[in-house]
């Protein structure tokens, strides 16, 4: 069973995480007053990643999950929460001094589009060195070999390796991109969309090297995507965010194959099926403002066609509905609450 | 200007035969499409799948007379009784966004971002309708309403913007089809929309094609939308177009081994990534001057000496279905 918060021994544990934005500001009642209006980009939210797991975590863009990434990997500060890792409080750190610190190397990136986060004028091996060069100080022979090492186990033929950005294929890149983050031998990987910009083609041999190289440097990953197809290939267990908040969790079998959240529930129905024998759930309108959403309304009120009024009195929080699934919906697709606790 | 009407039902649509484009760079001649071609009849939705880089999207232009001035064309491509490859600009200009239209890949970038979405419609009426200034502009509020964007009235003053990309895609799918075209074509209206979204658009153009008794071409590099929504699927290669045939044949059993692999890597229900196959190598330098005669042939395990040596070998096989490839499946 893994509750939110995790078993003690988690890799990483995520607690009350909240990342806040300030967009403009808003009026406060008369007299012209006003205090700066918050986006909720992360807005509470608490898991964990065990040793060896791979999390999907999956929504729709602008539901928070890039940021949710960057929170974790340290890029920026939260801003409120606490991130553990492997028992140590991280989150405390600002984001400019977690760049040199001890677990910079244990948390790695990478990114979605391996086109622009490559520096341009670094010849492949010089972009897998870099992290390498800054934090484990190797320098000629030593680095070199390691390098070697490195692309050699993404596939990356020794040849490319002086070869620029614009010199290399998008899947060239892409192995570029994870050469790097597994150079200097981190223990949980952060992928984010690392294969939406490839063909199918170049997309397949790619998540058949991430399973691989997971298997074989015991890493623990987060996966961040939108396609859910590769979710379901990849991941152990999922996590579905919507406007800042997880609103269902669990192993990816059980929440592919009978979702309980309406939200996952329409997600899943909206995928493309050449038999078409499913019939889509569609969410009517547009999601609600992320910028200083009611705390009292379910995020997804407006579009959920199982809303009462209930929802709109109360947000409902994450309840664990099964083992190791958790739902925040006050009313869940029923096959689902029948096999409830 | 007189139409010709089509002298009966039974001719295509559209008709693209032995389309061959170059372009003429400075580092060589690319040759994009070879001998590209295929049908399209009347009310028909047909797919044009393929990776990047196969030639999907300049099939689109050709047909458009909307490519590049470096391009040299040849082929014939017959739109409702008439050539259009030689049809000068004007004549062209004619059937653009009338008769034929398109749905560009990228709402933001394909919109005007300096004009209210509203005018931009009323701009595509009042070049092809017989329409005043203010009428076109109703007409244009309708068509936003016909999307359904909701308020309508308020939002044809909206800029692009303003708009998210799912309310942009479908200001792109108003201006289309506010001539009611009896061609519409589809460039991967879909890709950088999330799902939810793609499946409302999807859902809408379908209906709205299907309601007009228009046709569509969609252009997509996705093997299980194409199939969702379209009769016949074309698969294309390097410029080539491989594989042709009725969607349900084509999943069922297909002939190109090109066609093959690319449904056997794409993810799905039930398949599992050790159940995912790749495809070995990449697309050819379609700059090389000695490219083979099937340009999958360095890529195809089935490959013999004369796949490269050629010509390349067009099948045309009983159940309606056309396969370039010497050793089909």
């Amino acid at each position: 069973m893994t509750s939110s918060a995790g078993t003690p021994r988690a890799l990483l544990s995520v607690n009350g995480l909240r990342k806040l934005y300030p967009v403009g500001r808003k009026l406060l009642g008369r007299f012209g007053r006003t205090q700066p209006a918050m986006l909720h980009a992360v807005d509470g939210v608490s898991f964990a990643i065990e040793r060896g797991e791979t999390i999907g975590l999956v929504g729709e863009s602008g539901c928070g999950k890039s940021t949710l990434a960057r929170l974790i990997a340290r890029l920026i500060d939260p801003t409120a929460g606490m991130i553990w890792f492997d028992g140590a409080d991280i989150s405390t750190m600002p984001a400019r001094k977690f760049a040199r610190s001890e677990w910079r190397a244990d948390i790695q990136m990478v990114f979605q589009e391996a086109t622009d986060s490559i520096n341009p004028r670094f010849t492949a091996a010089r972009a897998i060195a870099d992290p390498l060069i800054r934090l484990r100080d190797l320098r000629a022979a030593a680095l070199r070999v390691r390098v070697e090492e490195v692309a050699r186990l993404t596939g990356l033929p020794a040849e490319l390796l002086v070869r620029f950005p614009h010199q290399l294929s998008g899947g060239q890149k892409a192995r570029v991109g994870i050469a790097r983050a597994i150079a200097v031998e981190p223990r949980l990987l952060i992928l984010d969309e690392p294969t939406s910009a490839l063909d199918v083609s170049v997309q397949t041999v790619i998540l058949k090297l991430l399973h691989e190289l997971k298997q074989r440097l015991a890493l623990s990953y987060l996966f961040v995507s939108h396609d859910l197809n590769v979710v379901r290939l990849l991941c152990d267990r999922v996590l579905v965010m919507y406007l800042g908040r997880i609103i269902e969790s669990g192993p990816a079998v059980q929440l592919f194959a009978a979702p309980a959240h309406p939200y996952t529930q329409a997600l899943l129905s909206a995928l493309p099926n050449p038999g078409a024998r499913r019939t889509r759930i569609a969410l009517a309108g547009e999601p609600r403002s992320p910028i200083d959403p009611d705390p009292h309304i379910c995020r997804l009120y407006g579009r959920c066609p199982r809303a009462t009024d209930l929802c709109r009195k109360v947000a409902p929080l994450l309840q664990q509905i099964a083992a190791g699934r958790l739902v925040a919906c006050h009313h869940p697709v029923d096959e689902m609450a029948a096999a409830g606790p | 200007m007189a139409w010709p009407p089509p002298d009966s039902r039974m001719a295509p649509l559209l008709a693209v035969e032995d389309l061959l484009v170059e372009f003429h760079t400075r580092s060589g001649t690319v040759r994009a499409l070879d001998g590209v071609s295929f049908d399209l009849r009347h009310g028909e939705m047909m797919a044009l799948v393929g990776e990047s880089g196969s030639g999907k999207s300049v099939t689109a232009y050709a047909i458009l007379g909307i490519l590049d001035t470096a391009a040299r064309i040849s082929g014939r491509v017959v739109f409702d009784g008439r050539e259009l490859l030689s049809a000068g600009e004007k004549a062209m200009g004619a059937v653009r966004g009338s008769k034929l239209a398109i749905i560009f890949q990228n709402p933001r970038t394909a919109l005007n971002p300096i004009r209210p979405i509203g005018k931009q419609i009323a701009d595509v009426l009042a070049r092809h309708g017989n329409v005043t200034a203010a009428q076109a502009q109703r007409l244009g509020v309708e068509m936003l309403a016909k999307v359904r964007i909701p308020d309508p009235k308020r939002r044809a003053a909206a800029y692009p913007f303003e708009l998210s990309g799912g309310m942009c895609q479908r200001v792109m799918i108003a201006m289309a089809l506010a001539c009611e075209p009896a061609l519409l074509i589809a460039d991967e209206p879909t890709t950088g929309l999330d799902i939810t979204t793609q499946a409302a658009i999807m859902g809408l153009i379908a209906e709205l094609v299907a309601s007009r008794n228009m046709a569509m071409l969609l252009i997509t590099h996705d093997l299980a939308l194409a199939a969702q929504y379209c009769n016949r699927i074309a698969v294309m290669h390097a410029g080539h177009l491989v594989e042709l045939a009725p969607t349900r044949l084509l999943f069922a059993t297909p002939r190109h081994p090109y066609t093959a692999n690319l449904i056997a890597a794409a993810p799905g229900e039930g398949a599992g990534l050790d159940r995912l196959s790749a495809i070995p190598g990449t697309i050819p330098d379609l700059r090389r001057g000695d490219l083979p005669a099937c340009r999958y042939s360095e890529r195809c395990e089935r490959v013999t000496p004369d796949c490269r040596t050629g010509p390349l070998l067009r099948l045309d096989t009983a159940d309606g279905r056309r396969v370039a490839c010497r050793h089909p499946l």
